[in-house]
């Protein structure tokens, strides 16, 4: 009967030295190899500091010019920009300026680094179908898996600071830009493609003159995506030393300061709107030529 | 016209399914397509096709869907790969070529019109109809001159800037057709380029098309399904049925003499009178006077003149010259219907 009330699990002396095995070989490995991965991720943190620095110590009236002028190029549209400068006033107002630029700036570095590993792992994905059988699952467990669970890992290689925060974001914030950059390729029209093969396209035309440019507003799309999931783990990050936004809600957290975490919470939200709409007005934009206009 | 052979298919087959060489050899023995499906699970497309290609003129490959003709087409700038046998064009083999000649080939001897257009719909028309001179390496400002020529040639002469969802079905391939022209390709492809599009325009590229050949003399090869864009645009048809040539020949031997009851059912409703030229309907009397009338001379038109003359035969000349007659009777014999199991041919099936 016993069998079958307790479920056979392993020996509790066994489970202890598997679990034993594993930290001790992961610790081994991050002796190895955390310095060398502290290295190659240096001008990753070179780079943030100095765009962190620039946000920060650049005059506010300059700054909020700069989101105006960026609002305004990105949606084409008076009430957006207005709101978004509005918006970062207030925000500055409340006292929230330089949280917000240290936000800003980890977002940016994020999208950035999101991008640039993004967009060649789609491309990959869209071009093989082993490939995608690969990468799929990858991206499944990255999503689903709950972030503080890779916060461990990562501690354990690099420490606390703003590298591994941005590891962080960049593992959760990933896998939407990959999945639509590969959806918008595949989605393609045939005949399109067809037709870039019979006038001879070798591979780098057909994918820089009709894939990319035609899957555009999905990967875009992923762009969005990526930014507001990014903005989701600021508060998460921030226990990880990194600074912005998070470092106060987590203080509200654990002295329950509702004023402190619904202002810094309002701050993130509004920086989350401001991103989303500006971002879908110019993928709209994007799209200008598919509009119908003479004799449809 | 002169006659020399630019494209020449030789015994081609195209087998679909997953292992489309093990079913070769029965598909060669004559295996029929529903035999070779039921027992074998391999689709035939193609079936031992030979198709010889004048230089320089007008080839109309017919049949209904699924008959393969889309499928032949794509075998001749290798979008499709064959099973068997061979393309020669100016006598190279088009199935021997290496990645890098296939991509020259299509980039400079063989473009190509789609039925459904296929324009890049993020760039204009200017930069849709200069894509193939860029996909040849030529920089941007040269493309874009050389082909500014062919979207006027096409009558798009003020869209240049308009992108093709603004554009109507019959002007979206206008730009397909500047496309296909502009990159100087000797063999033209055109994948039931006037399918899609609404009877008159139809009939409006039909004529965009014929001035076009008539100042290019390109070698064109051009699917249909129509019929009468078949025998209108054709210098030499074949017809596709099931994935093989059942009939190949002028507009006017195909209407003379369809090769079975097939084909005798597809020109049963054209009208004959439109079609038939005099010179195929004519004796080689040659009365000594009588109003004249050139030999390709369609039946309407001859019948007309015949009334004009009082219903008395009339001199057919070619170049001037007298090569027969014709008469009233012989041309209402041509363009009666055909009784459909009459007395034609026992030879055919």
């Amino acid at each position: 009967m016993d069998f079958l009330e307790d479920f056979p699990s392993m020996g509790r002396g066994d489970l202890r030295d598997f679990k034993k095995a594993v930290d001790a070989g992961f610790r081994g490995f991050s002796r190895e190899y955390g310095e060398a991965l502290e290295t190659f991720f240096e001008p990753l943190l070179f780079f943030m500091v100095w765009f962190e620095k620039l946000l920060t110590n650049t005059p506010w009236p300059v700054i909020l010019v700069v989101i105006g002028a960026l609002a305004w190029i990105g949606s084409r549209n008076w009430r957006l920009t207005a709101g978004s400068v509005v918006a970062f006033a207030v925000i500055g107002y409340f006292g929230m300026w330089e949280d917000t630029m240290a936000t800003l700036a980890i977002i940016s570095v994020a999208t950035i680094v999101c991008i640039a590993v993004g967009i060649p792992f789609g491309i990959l994905m869209a071009r093989s179908d082993r490939a995608q059988s690969v990468i799929t699952p990858v991206l499944d467990v990255m999503q689903t898996i709950p972030s503080f669970v890779y916060l461990i890992p990562v501690v354990m290689l690099l420490g606390i600071g703003k590298v591994p925060g941005l590891l962080a974001v960049c593992i959760y914030a990933l896998p939407p830009i990959v999945r639509l950059t590969n959806l918008g390729i595949r989605l393609v029209d045939a005949e399109v493609m067809e037709a870039a093969h019979a006038f001879g396209a070798n591979y780098k035309q057909r994918l820089w003159g009709v894939q990319v440019p035609l899957a555009l507003p999905n990967i875009f799309a992923g762009v969005n995506q990526t930014i507001m999931m990014a903005l989701a783990m600021v508060v998460i990050a921030s226990m990880i030393g990194v600074k912005g936004l998070g470092v106060p809600v987590l203080r509200a957290i654990s002295n329950q300061y509702l004023a402190l975490g619904l202002m810094n919470g309002l701050a993130i939200v509004a920086v989350a709107i401001i991103f989303d709409r500006v971002s879908q007005q110019y993928g709209k934009r994007l799209q200008k030529h598919r509009e119908g206009g003479h004799g449809v | 016209m002169v006659s020399d052979i630019k494209v020449s298919i030789k015994n081609l087959y195209k087998i679909f399914g997953p292992n489309p060489a093990s079913v070769l050899d029965q598909a060669k023995a004559g295996v029929s397509k529903a035999d070779l499906l039921e027992q074998h699970g391999h689709v035939l497309g193609l079936k031992d096709v030979n198709i010889d290609i004048k230089a320089r003129g007008i080839q109309v490959i017919m049949g209904l869907s699924g008959s393969g003709k889309s499928t032949l087409i794509r075998h001749i700038n290798r979008l499709i790969e064959p099973t068997a046998g061979e393309i020669v064009i100016d006598g190279q083999d088009v199935l021997a070529m290496s990645d890098e000649e296939l991509l020259n080939f299509r980039r400079f001897k063989a473009s190509m019109v789609f039925q459904k257009f296929a324009l890049l719909p993020h760039r204009t028309v200017a930069d849709n109809a200069a894509y193939g001179l860029m996909i040849q390496g030529i920089e941007k400002k040269e493309a874009l001159e050389r082909s500014q020529r062919w979207v006027e040639r096409v009558g798009l002469a003020g869209f240049e800037n308009h992108y093709p969802a603004q554009l109507s079905g019959g002007m979206q391939q206008r730009v397909g057709l500047a496309r296909a022209l502009a990159t100087d390709a000797e063999i033209l492809l055109m994948d039931e380029a006037f399918s899609a599009l609404d009877p008159l325009i139809r009939t409006d590229m039909q004529d965009v098309l014929l001035d076009l050949q008539s100042e290019l003399h390109k070698t064109i090869i051009f699917i249909t399904h129509d019929l009468d864009e078949a025998l209108r645009i054709g210098d030499d048809i074949a017809i596709l049925r099931d994935g093989a040539v059942i009939q190949q020949g002028s507009p006017q031997e195909i209407v003379l003499n369809p090769a079975d009851d097939y084909v005798a059912d597809f020109i049963q409703d054209i009208n004959r009178a439109r079609v038939l030229e005099v010179r195929s309907v004519m004796d080689s009397k040659k009365p000594r006077s009588g109003a004249k009338v050139e030999s390709n001379t369609i039946i309407e038109d001859a019948l007309q003149a015949i009334k004009d003359n009082e219903g008395k035969p009339l001199i057919v000349t070619e170049d001037g010259k007298a090569v027969g007659s014709v008469t009233i009777e012989a041309m209402i014999d041509a363009i009666a219907r055909p009784e459909k199991d009459g007395e034609r041919n026992p030879a055919y099936r």
